[in-house]
């Protein structure tokens, strides 16, 4: 983590007090967050995204999307395809005006900017390298850009004046400082077209830092490699992150990636942000019951569930559970697979038939038929040894009894929204649910 | 052993004799710059040799006619016209494929049209509108319905449309203008396209006797092709040689080129739609 978080929590916490003053229009919170940043440090660099649109023709393809994103964060927008977050990509990045809405970088609005005024780096997903420039052509052209001028530029400038000279061989050096970790040394003098795919990915990256950009972009960097080289370059996008500690926006359709390198991740789904927090919090209290279906290497388990006063049935099978603030009617109840425990003695909630077992290693997966409580194939994730302890006198095949565990029942709405209640297990509802059992 | 069979026999024989009739002018036209006067139309009893044949008739093209001067002028129409062309039609085509304009369609279908256009049709109005200019009888009056090709915008127009736009983008975060963009990143890319676009052009211009014998009448600004028709009329009949010297000093820089450039060429002309 670097160390510019730090003070990026405080700019964040002011922001939220001025949203939370509900109705104002944008430019005003626009002006309300210009304040609170002419507070903190000058070097900041954190984002404000406020009120973002973007239309294409009809289609609306971001609705009022607003983020904020810290000092040296590592944030991921992560969503299926079309769900609009390679746009919210292109606009950060300037390549497409917004509809309506404004951006801020430390405490300027970048959105009347042209790309390059706003000292952002991109990485793209085809990596987009010059092709008939060598790396170190490739690795020069951004600073050429920023620190020489048009007529500087031209050939033979080199020749004529000593300055230009001077400048070149500064860009010439920074760009081997830049090469050297990240390990390009020896293929400077390559073109695109004779370097692996990993390889044309760290130049692609070299390309972005040489120009050290406030904030640096990635559009799904990883996604043209095969799995081996993706879980290594992830740990190294993940090492420059800390070693710069740049602001990294991070654009990605795999969870797992989004789960593994993010300080926080934006779920995107319609064009809309559906929920922004710590991989964590994504995980085991998604707002969204889209959310929780996107995120888990293992799909959630969702169960259609009747709650009458507080007591919670699967298809007239009684919960151990209870959740007594919420009101009665039919909700979906979704527990991850790891969070459904074998159980020992009376204490199951339901027990199912095993369809299938499979054995990965360091996990073992269990597939149920689900249609007793009313919904698809149940999974289970267990431990080798705890799949041992089971065995012992079963077979695969037969039923095998379930236990929700402790707070990991999400419940959600007929739309799709968590509702917020601490399931609780309290003994003295136990007569209500005699009674329901009847 | 090889199996014998008549397919690749016949197939050569039919491409030979097709080869044939397309190499046997200017077989013809060689021989004939290689021999003496007379020689040409029969047999000459006390025929000078071959080399004394070759530097009489090569030298007279050369020194004792205005042949040079020709060349000249043909390599400053041609270059003219191929320089002005490369820099109209890039810029055109790069805007038309990677831009969204209003009009863009109609524009592109204007390019196609024009290329179903003969020079013929538009000659009579151009030679007017120069007449008006003053523009007759110099070099811009040859050059100037050429500064644009329609095939060009088309062929260019093709190749950058399959040009990665990320690679457009990530310039211009680096902070490239549209000119730069094109100047070092879409050209250097597009050689080969250029390179065969080239030497259609420079083929056709070279070798164009239509327009030029239009708006061209002093024998000091004729192209080469205009040249030989001049020297013909004035040498008459009897000094073959010669002008078959100068026919083929004329025609060997296209066939040098094409062999230079075949590679590139063939590769430019099936490229496009490629990637």
């Amino acid at each position: 983590m670097a160390a510019g978080v730090g003070h990026g929590v405080a700019p964040l916490a002011a922001a939220r007090r001025t949203f939370v003053g509900a109705d104002r229009t944008g430019r005003q919170r626009r002006s309300a967050v210009l304040a609170n940043k002419a507070e903190a440090d000058m070097a900041d660099h954190s984002i404000d995204i406020i009120d973002l649109e973007k239309r294409f023709d009809r289609t609306q393809v971001l609705k009022r999307i607003n983020l904020h994103i810290r000092d040296g964060e590592f944030l991921t927008l992560l969503g299926p395809s079309g769900c609009g977050k390679s746009t919210l990509l292109r606009l950060l990045a300037g390549f497409e005006p917004c509809t309506s809405g404004c951006i801020l970088i430390g405490d300027r609005d970048v959105s009347p900017l042209p790309p390059k005024a706003r000292n952002i780096a991109m990485v793209f997903q085809s990596y987009a390298l010059y092709p008939h420039m060598s790396v170190r052509a490739n690795m020069t052209v951004p600073l050429e850009m920023s620190r020489l001028s048009f007529r500087q530029r031209l050939p033979g400038a080199a020749l004529l004046s000593a300055k230009v000279r001077a400048i070149r061989k500064e860009i010439t050096a920074e760009v081997e400082s830049v090469a050297k970790p990240l390990g390009l040394e020896a293929l400077l003098d390559r073109k695109p077209a004779q370097l692996s795919g990993g390889q044309r990915q760290r130049v692609a990256v070299g390309r972005a830092m040489v120009r050290h950009p406030a904030v640096f972009l990635m559009d799904e960097p990883l996604s043209n490699l095969d799995a081996k080289l993706r879980q290594q370059l992830r740990e190294e996008i993940v090492d420059l992150h800390r070693r710069t500690g740049i602001t990294f926006i991070y654009v990605t359709h795999d969870q797992t990636e989004a789960m593994a390198m993010s300080d926080r991740i934006a779920v995107m789904e319609g064009g809309e942000i559906r929920q922004c927090a710590a991989p964590q919090e994504i995980y085991d209290r998604p707002d969204y019951l889209s959310v929780a279906r996107f995120v888990g290497a293992t799909a959630i388990n969702e169960m259609p569930a009747l709650v009458r006063r507080g007591s919670v049935s699967l298809n007239r099978q009684v919960l151990e559970m209870t959740l007594p603030g919420l009101a009665d009617g039919e909700y979906q109840l979704a527990v991850r697979p790891e969070r459904l425990h074998p159980a020992e003695g009376g204490n199951a909630d339901f027990s199912l038939p095993v369809e299938q077992v499979e054995f990965t290693g360091n996990e073992v997966g269990i597939r149920c038929n689900g249609a007793e409580i009313g919904s698809g194939a149940i999974r289970v994730q267990l431990r080798p040894e705890s799949f041992r302890q089971l065995r012992q006198g079963r077979h695969a095949g037969e039923r095998i009894a379930l236990r929700i565990a402790e707070d990991a029942a999400l419940i959600f709405d007929a739309s799709g929204r968590r509702v917020s209640v601490l399931p609780t297990q309290p003994a003295q509802l136990q007569e209500d649910r005699l009674e329901l059992a009847v | 052993m090889a199996r014998f069979s008549l397919r690749p026999i016949v197939a050569h024989a039919v491409l030979l004799s097709g080869a044939f009739l397309m190499i046997y002018p200017f077989f013809w036209m060689w021989r004939a710059s290689t021999q003496a006067p007379g020689e040409i139309f029969g047999t000459l009893q006390d025929a000078p040799p071959m080399l004394a044949s070759i530097a009489d008739n090569y030298a007279r093209a050369l020194f004792d006619s205005p042949l040079p001067n020709f060349m000249l002028n043909g390599v400053i129409m041609t270059g003219g016209i191929l320089l002005s062309q490369i820099l109209t039609t890039v810029t055109c085509a790069y805007a038309l494929a990677k831009f969204d304009f209003r009009g863009r369609r109609l524009i592109f279908a204007i390019v196609l049209v024009s290329l179903s256009v003969p020079a013929q049709a538009t000659a009579l109005p151009i030679f007017i509108v120069l007449a008006k200019f003053g523009m007759l009888d110099t070099y811009t009056g040859v050059m100037v319905p050429y500064l644009t090709s329609g095939f060009a915008i088309f062929l260019f127009h093709q190749f950058i449309r399959s040009f990665p736009d990320e690679i457009l983008l990530a310039a211009r975060l680096d902070g490239m203008s549209e000119v730069e963009i094109v100047i070092r990143i879409i050209l250097p890319a597009m050689m080969p396209a250029i390179a065969a676009f080239s030497i259609f052009s420079i083929t056709f211009h070279w070798n164009d006797l239509y327009w030029p014998m239009i708006v061209i009448r002093s024998i000091d600004l004729a192209p080469p092709t205009l040249g030989l028709l001049f020297f013909r009329g004035q040498e008459g009949g009897d000094s073959f040689g010669p002008l078959m010297a100068c026919a083929t000093l004329v025609t060997a820089p296209l066939i040098l080129l094409f062999l230079a450039a075949q590679r590139r060429f063939v590769q430019g002309v099936t490229m496009t739609g490629v990637k």
